[in-house]
């Protein structure tokens, strides 16, 4: 095991997907537990879809992935907040509505350009080789603010989250801080996906709250947990995919399986509630 | 100057039409009782007065020194609620929201206010308590905490007494009755009509049936509030009776 470590660290490549996915990890967890509870988890895996689409066209027309992308996602994330606001079940069919036709429009760019290749299929599934230095550092600065605007907010979010018509009956902006957390998972998205792949990525949003939710019980306990097992699996996630010689998405989404496995399980102990 | 003062208050609730000219007002110290057969637009009102429903037409103007931020709201609790990973100190902590503005953390000042709160509720010893596995009139405790926490002068009910059995709900009357002799305006949607009349200064009764807005002993004397607390009393000797059928074995 630490030979398997060192050798890790040793390849470039491999420290950069670790330094921006464990970033990454970080907050998707913080916020997916906002999501899950929202019962938005759909708006995450909506938008990596859209993520897809623009990736594939600022491929197809030379552009800087990153640089595209996060504006058409973090659009797409107003848009799908609005939609979810209104009316649930039409936000649902809209949701699928806007995953398919970007998912088409990524397809349909790259076949008559590059033509349906190697690119598409990172796109879909991942690749740790995706990040060059200049994305590392802008993926990066991105996951910290994220995380620098979590905590900065996070009793906005707590309130929000529990009793939306409250925190607005006490003059809360909900809508601000609900386009606020739209917003950071629109980015947390982009900058994950190229590692995780976008149909792969929501899985870092939905699993660790879920795991965590199994065993804790307060908010700030889910949360600082659902972090905490999110950065661990993506680390095994990766450790495994180089051992085993696996796609690195695929591995850490099935390592955080087995961790939501093992909190199910851990869940079911009987204990007293500590007073 | 009135708290509140509602005039020709119209709403409607997905388009339908629930609510026509309603007028009341609020003064300071109130406790004020809205009652009305369920479906009449009780809670439709509420959220009119806090802003978060808009008025099809008339005005809710609010008296000087009133702040709508600085209205303690107990909503009706949602399903979202019900599973949802919080402690009671959390829950009840959140209501300070609108005291720290801009401020990321809450300082010490609230976390005082907070356990102040719960521990006037009875609810100090519970608060690192999940909120989710606290009994519904626990959980209505910690909401109602929560109310306060944000309140300074007035606080919003919505059905407190929902679920609760018969001593708890006395208890949390006699916790609202207190809270209203300390000076806070309390305004409560109930379909208890008799525990309205009992605590309550002022009655607003709507619905297709009757309208009324008026000081409880007026609200005693009028055909509407004869005719509700007929119906009302009516109802829970039923339910009395039916009790009654199993109450030996029950003790």
């Amino acid at each position: 095991m630490p030979d398997l470590i060192r050798e890790l660290f040793s390849y470039t490549f491999i420290l950069r997907a670790l330094t921006v996915g464990m970033l990454v990890s970080l907050c998707s967890a913080l916020l997916g537990v906002s999501l899950v509870l929202k019962r938005y988890s759909m708006i995450g895996d909506g938008l990596s879809h859209v993520g897809f689409g623009a990736l594939s066209a600022a491929m197809a027309m030379n552009l800087a992935p990153l640089q595209v992308s996060v504006p058409v996602v973090v659009a797409a994330a107003f848009l799908l907040l609005r939609i979810s606001e209104n009316s649930r079940i039409k936000g649902d069919a809209a949701i699928a509505l806007i995953s398919s036709s970007s998912i088409a429009v990524g397809v349909i760019v790259t076949s008559l350009t590059s033509g349906m290749n190697a690119d598409v299929y990172n796109f879909l599934f991942g690749s740790i080789l995706a990040m060059s230095r200049g994305d590392v550092l802008l993926s990066v600065v991105l996951s910290v603010i994220v995380l620098l605007l979590f905590i900065f907010f996070y009793n906005k979010i707590f309130a929000v989250t529990f009793d939306e018509n409250f925190a607005k009956a006490t003059g809360t902006k909900a809508g601000i801080y609900n386009m606020l957390i739209a917003l950071l998972t629109a980015v947390t998205i982009v900058v994950g996906m190229r590692i995780m792949g976008s149909l792969l990525i929501s899985s870092l949003i939905i699993f660790p709250a879920l795991s965590s939710m199994r065993i804790f019980r307060s908010f700030r306990g889910v949360v600082v947990t659902s972090a905490v097992i999110s950065v661990i699996c993506f680390f095994f996630g990766i450790a495994a995919s180089y051992a085993f010689d696996t796609p690195a998405g695929a591995s850490i989404v099935i390592t955080n399986l087995l961790a939501f496995g093992v909190c199910c399980l851990a869940g079911l102990i009987p204990r007293g509630e500590k007073e | 100057m009135p708290q509140i003062s509602a005039r020709k208050v119209s709403m409607s609730y997905e388009k339908k039409p629930v609510l026509e000219d309603i007028s009341f007002e609020v003064e300071q110290g109130d406790y004020l009782c809205i009652v009305g057969e369920n479906g009449s637009g009780k809670t439709t009102l509420m959220k009119g007065i806090l802003g978060l429903m808009p008025l099809k037409s008339g005005s809710i103007r609010f008296g000087e020194g009133v702040n709508v931020n600085h209205i303690g709201y107990l909503p009706q609790q949602t399903v979202v609620q019900k599973d949802f990973p919080a402690s009671v100190f959390e829950v009840a902590l959140s209501g300070c929201l609108n005291r720290i503005g801009l401020k990321p953390f809450y300082s010490a000042q609230e976390k005082k206010r907070t356990l102040r709160n719960l521990e006037m509720l009875g609810i100090g010893n519970l608060k690192h308590k999940s909120y989710k596995s606290l009994s519904a009139g626990q959980q209505q405790r910690v909401l109602l905490a929560r109310a306060l926490c944000a309140a300074e002068k007035l606080v919003l009910l919505d059905e407190p007494a929902t679920g609760l059995d018969p001593i708890v709900t006395g208890e949390l009357y006699r916790i609202i009755r207190n809270l209203n002799q300390t000076g806070v305006t309390v305004v409560m949607i109930s379909h208890d009509v008799r525990a309205a009349v009992e605590n309550a200064n002022k009655i607003l009764h709507i619905g297709s049936s009757a309208e009324f807005f008026g000081s409880t002993e007026e609200y005693l004397r009028s055909e509407a509030g004869k005719k509700f607390l007929r119906q009302s009393s009516r109802a829970e000797n039923a339910a009395e009776s039916t009790e009654g059928g199993t109450g030996p074995c029950r003790i």
